[in-house]
């Protein structure tokens, strides 16, 4: 073999695989060839380890209009002519090497995405995971990438509406940034990636070309951290400007309808770009190097096509349209270049004037070999799931406080206290849509003004309980987003996944891929919601431990009426609460696995998780119509923390919106009290699924009940909201103000 | 009547002021693109909120150099309405129309959150429909919105009446908690001497319907459309 095993390290191909690449060749690849092959055979642009596994996921409903793979992004039908465009996709290994710019990037590159769709983007979300914020480093890693999200989002005039953060040690070395765009677009305007049409001009619009990023899709995204800290040169920098400006620009060329095809310029740079459309359209191209305007000199052919420079796009035109797009983007004082044209004949073929670079069939790029591998839990993944009461002194019994001592710190602790000082430095109301923002509900909402619609959006993952329970983590995941959608009013249509995980090569790293993966199907057809766009994220590790399993799920749910969407505080005094999906509280330890409460109480992730997905649909339906009805005032899920931190957030949120309103109290009723069972902590900690506290007006109490009766749920009317504390018998029995205190001040530390 | 709103590569409250000022209030709108000198036939103009120029060097810094601002100087000098929200505020002090600079928050970092503003005057072509000292709830949302003037400036400003709005609480009281951004004395909105162009750092554009949370306001854009509409203006 006439390369070194150095060299297919830094492009992270394996000697097998580059014997492969010889013989569909039949011969030695050139350095520029080697290196298309790289990047597009890499996991993050190939998906060799994980695609054989996402093919277990249902893609497709009566309302999808794209499916994974197919497009940049899913596409849904909403109705009245109208298409959401969605996806998450991560940018991890950036973020760890250099948080701002990681972070920012991530967030321009999954909005060119959804740009690409030819939606104009109406919402950003995110999904982060770092070490405990007690570690400096995590501090400043956290605050580098909300400053990153923050500069890049509120520059481009694109909300960022709903996010989650967790920490845990598994994430120190290697935290989480995932980064979702949704767009809307009419259907009759979605763009095509797809280059189709020979003699067609590739035009390159945007940023100029520089050595950023090279390496970002084969090299970053599949190595480990430390090998990664060398690495600081092949982060991308962003400039959020630039990419405002490319929005507009390419939405107006796309409104002349002169554009065959729009492609955004993500990982691998120019490479993945022009190879997948013209692979998409069965077609080959010719592109000169000469033509790609840089931002620096002295760029070989083969930086020149794997840069990562961002705020880049390809368009696709006849050449008798060119001049038209071109006016188009000379206004928005864009750069706009004809770099090579789509030819019959399928090869890939670059030159540099008039030498060829490189000249490989487009079908062999386009098609990196896939590996279905056998994965093996280790015996101390299956021993952390038992766990006995015995293994959990009550805490009042270990010193640990009673009932509210627990509450209080639960509602402090990072993981489940206030985000505001993270979302309130996100712009979220620009577009002037956003119905439920950030804190409000439990996913955001936003109206449509040409309809009156409104869509909501969540984001959520869960990495204690994959780690535990890979496959009813995965069913887990999908479960709490939907649930979500389902406590604002909405119809959850459809999901986007980001998979996080560690080396796929390793047998317990590929278990428990191939098991989240199948317990989110099972769900996903359980619940009849599409999985319509995503991205992996693999060989998440450091010194050779890998992060929690971690799933990131986005979800897009729909609501004909805006104005009958919910909020998550109880909005006055007088109303009664009911609990929907559980007929009294009950203390199974199976409740306690993966729970904040062991975590931050006991220090413990053990447990088996559980879900009855049946009764999970069921509890979801019930809780939209309640709302749709008009007959509950308010619902919040019971997830993190528990029944009681959620009660607790309920609570503290009350009618407060925009600064006028405030907290409200809550009495149990003296039967639901007296019925908490001995062990309080998993009743009232415990993170069974299913489960959505409503507010209703107490005469209308028969009629929830009676609905809940007749859906098949369990439910239970179990106080009345009032006064100035949250009570709970003899168990709990602390003002609101208190409670509020701790939850607005649990992250408060990060930021000094 | 007709409103102007400006277009500057990087804006982004300009489709937001365009549905207030149409879509709910029912006038005529139509964007003004930086690069043209022609504000003909628009009876206000509103500089929109955004990062003009991505706010690279200076909020505001060269947005000002753009032609259209030289048709913002004529058609503030001829004594007609112009706002400028947000950006256009940092804009419009760029240019001269408005004394004073915005700078960076005091703790320096982006906020974006609902305040409320408490109305010092109520005969001014942005507030004739406000009550006097009313709260009004329009939220922020900017990194450089912290007012700043030197001294005989803010003197001179409260002395001319021309604080128009000012970072309150709720029920009207100003104090240092309401203030989101550290701005000098609270201030959250001024007037020029003319009494014909305002500057505030909140967006009214956000808080024009009460499914947003408020509609507050449309009480600014009423105003302007009241005082068109009245010939009150000079």
């Amino acid at each position: 073999m006439p390369v070194s095993k150095e060299i297919l390290d830094e492009i992270a191909l394996s000697p097998d695989e580059y014997e492969m690449i010889v013989e569909r060749l039949d011969r030695e690849p050139n350095p520029v060839e080697l290196g298309m092959f790289g990047a597009l055979w890499s996991e993050h642009c190939g998906y060799k380890h994980s695609r054989p596994l996402l093919r277990m996921l249902p893609s497709t409903s009566e309302r999808t209009l794209s499916q994974a793979g197919a497009e940049n992004a899913g596409a849904i039908d909403i109705g009245n002519g109208l298409a959401v465009v969605f996806k998450v996709e991560s940018h991890n290994h950036p973020s760890a090497v250099e948080p701002l710019q990681g972070a920012a990037t991530g967030v321009g590159g999954i909005v060119r995405d959804i740009l690409a769709m030819g939606a104009r983007p109406v919402a950003l979300l995110n999904s982060l995971r770092f070490g405990p914020p007690s570690e400096p480093a995590n501090r400043r890693l956290l605050r580098g990438v909300v400053d990153g999200i923050g500069w890049y989002g509120n520059c481009i005039g694109v909300p960022d509406v709903a996010g989650e953060i967790y920490f845990d040690e598994s994430y120190s070395q290697n935290p989480l940034v995932n980064a979702m765009c949704v767009g809307i677009a009419r259907i009759e305007d979605l763009a095509s990636a797809a280059a189709d049409t020979p003699g067609d001009v590739l035009l390159l619009v945007g940023a100029g070309t520089g050595r950023d990023g090279i390496h970002g899709a084969s090299g970053l995204a599949s190595r480990t951290f430390e090998e990664e800290q060398e690495l600081r040169p092949t982060v991308q920098v962003g400039n959020p400007f630039l990419e405002k400006t490319l929005i507009e620009a390419c939405l107006e060329a796309l409104a002349t309808g002169k554009v065959r095809a729009l492609q955004d310029l993500g990982a691998a740079g120019l490479t993945s770009a022009v190879v997948e459309s013209v692979a998409r359209g069965r077609r080959g191209f010719v592109l000169d190097i000469d033509r790609v305007h840089r931002r620096e000199s002295g760029m070989s052919g083969y930086d020149v096509m794997l840069s990562e420079s961002q705020e880049r796009m390809l368009l696709v035109a006849a050449e008798e349209h060119v001049s038209e797009i071109r006016n188009v983007f000379q206004k928005w004082d864009v750069a706009c270049h004809a770099v090579g044209t789509v030819t019959e004949e399928q090869t890939a073929r670059v030159t540099e004037g008039s030498q060829t670079l490189a000249a490989a069939p487009v079908e062999h790029l386009a098609d990196a070999p896939q590996y279905r591998l056998s994965g093996q839990p280790t015996p101390e993944d299956e021993a952390r799931r038992r766990i006995e009461w015995a293994d959990v002194p009550l805490a009042e019994a270990a010193g640990l406080g009673n009932a509210g001592d627990v509450l209080l710190r639960l509602l402090a602790s990072p993981n489940i206290a206030s985000r505001q000082g993270v979302y309130r430095q996100y712009d979220h109301q620009v577009q002037t849509n956003t119905v439920v923002g950030p804190g409000e509900g439990d996913a955001a909402v936003l109206r449509i003004k040409e309809t009156g619609q409104a869509i909501a959006v969540a984001i959520d993952g869960n990495g204690r309980q994959c780690y535990l329970d890979p496959y009813r983590g995965g069913q887990r995941v999908v479960a709490e987003v939907t649930r979500n959608l389902s406590c604002v009013g909405t119809e959850p249509l459809a999901l986007t996944d980001c998979l996080n995980f560690g080396n796929p090569e390793r047998p317990d790293i590929y278990y428990q891929l191939e098991q989240c993966i199948s317990g989110m199907a099972d769900a996903c057809r359980q619940l009849g919601v599409p999985v319509v766009s995503g991205n992996v994220s693999l060989y998440n590790e450091s010194q050779g431990t890998a992060i929690f399993p971690t799933p990131i799920v986005g979800g897009l749910g729909l609501l004909d009426d805006a104005s009958k969407h919910c909020r998550a505080g109880f909005p006055g005094s007088g109303l009664a609460v009911v609990l929907l999906g559980a007929e009294r509280l009950t203390a199974e330890v199976s409740d306690l696995a993966g729970s904040e409460y062991l975590y931050a109480v006991h220090g413990m992730v053990r447990g088996q998780p559980e879900i009855d997905m049946e009764l999970e649909g069921r509890v979801q339906a019930l809780c939209r119509r309640l709302i749709g009805d008009g007959l509950t005032l308010s619902a919040h899920d019971c997830s993190d923390g528990g029944f009681a931190v959620a009660l607790a957030e309920c609570c503290i949120l009350g009618d407060d919106r925009i600064g006028g309103g405030g907290s409200v109290g809550f009495t149990a009723a003296d039967a639901f009290a007296e019925s908490v069972p001995e062990r309080w902590d998993a009743a009232l900690f415990g993170e069974a699924p299913s489960r959505i506290l409503v507010a209703v007006e107490a005469t209308q109490l028969p009629d929830v009940l009676g609905a809940a009766d007749a859906a098949g749920v369990p439910a239970a009317a179990i106080g009345e909201t009032g006064g100035d504390s949250l009570r709970i018998g003899g168990r709990v029995d602390l003002p609101v103000a208190e409670l509020a205190d701790a939850w607005r001040g649990g992250l408060s530390g990060v930021w000094a | 009547m007709r409103f102007g709103i400006l277009v500057f590569p990087g804006t982004w409250s300009d489709t937001d002021c365009h549905y207030s000022v149409s879509g709910v209030l029912g006038q005529e709108a139509g964007y003004v693109w930086h690069k043209s000198a022609d504000l003909t036939g628009y009876d206000a103009v509103i500089v929109p909120g955004g990062f003009s120029y991505g706010d690279y060097l200076r909020a505001g810094a060269i947005a000002r150099f753009s032609p259209v601002m030289a048709a913002v100087q004529d058609f503030a000098a001829g004594g007609r309405p112009v706002i400028g929200i947000c950006n256009g505020f940092q804009i419009l002090c760029e240019a001269g129309l408005l004394p004073g600079a915005l700078r960076r928050n005091g703790h320096l970092q982006y906020r974006c959150q609902w305040t409320h503003l408490r109305t010092e005057r109520v005969d001014t072509p942005f507030s004739s429909r406000c009550r006097t000292a009313q709260p009004l709830a329009v939220p922020v949302s900017h990194g450089e919105g912290s007012y700043y003037a030197d001294d005989a400036t803010v003197a001179q400003l409260e002395e001319q009446g021309r604080v128009l709005f000012r970072y309150c609480e709720a029920d009207g009281s100003v104090t240092e908690a309401a203030n989101p951004n550290g701005s000098v004395a609270n201030i959250a909105g001024i007037i020029s001497e003319g009494g014909n162009v305002l500057g505030m750092m909140p967006h009214p554009e956000r808080s024009c319907e009460p499914l947003l949370g408020s509609d507050d306001g449309n009480l600014i854009f009423g105003s302007i459309i009241d005082a068109v509409a009245g010939g009150t203006l000079r």
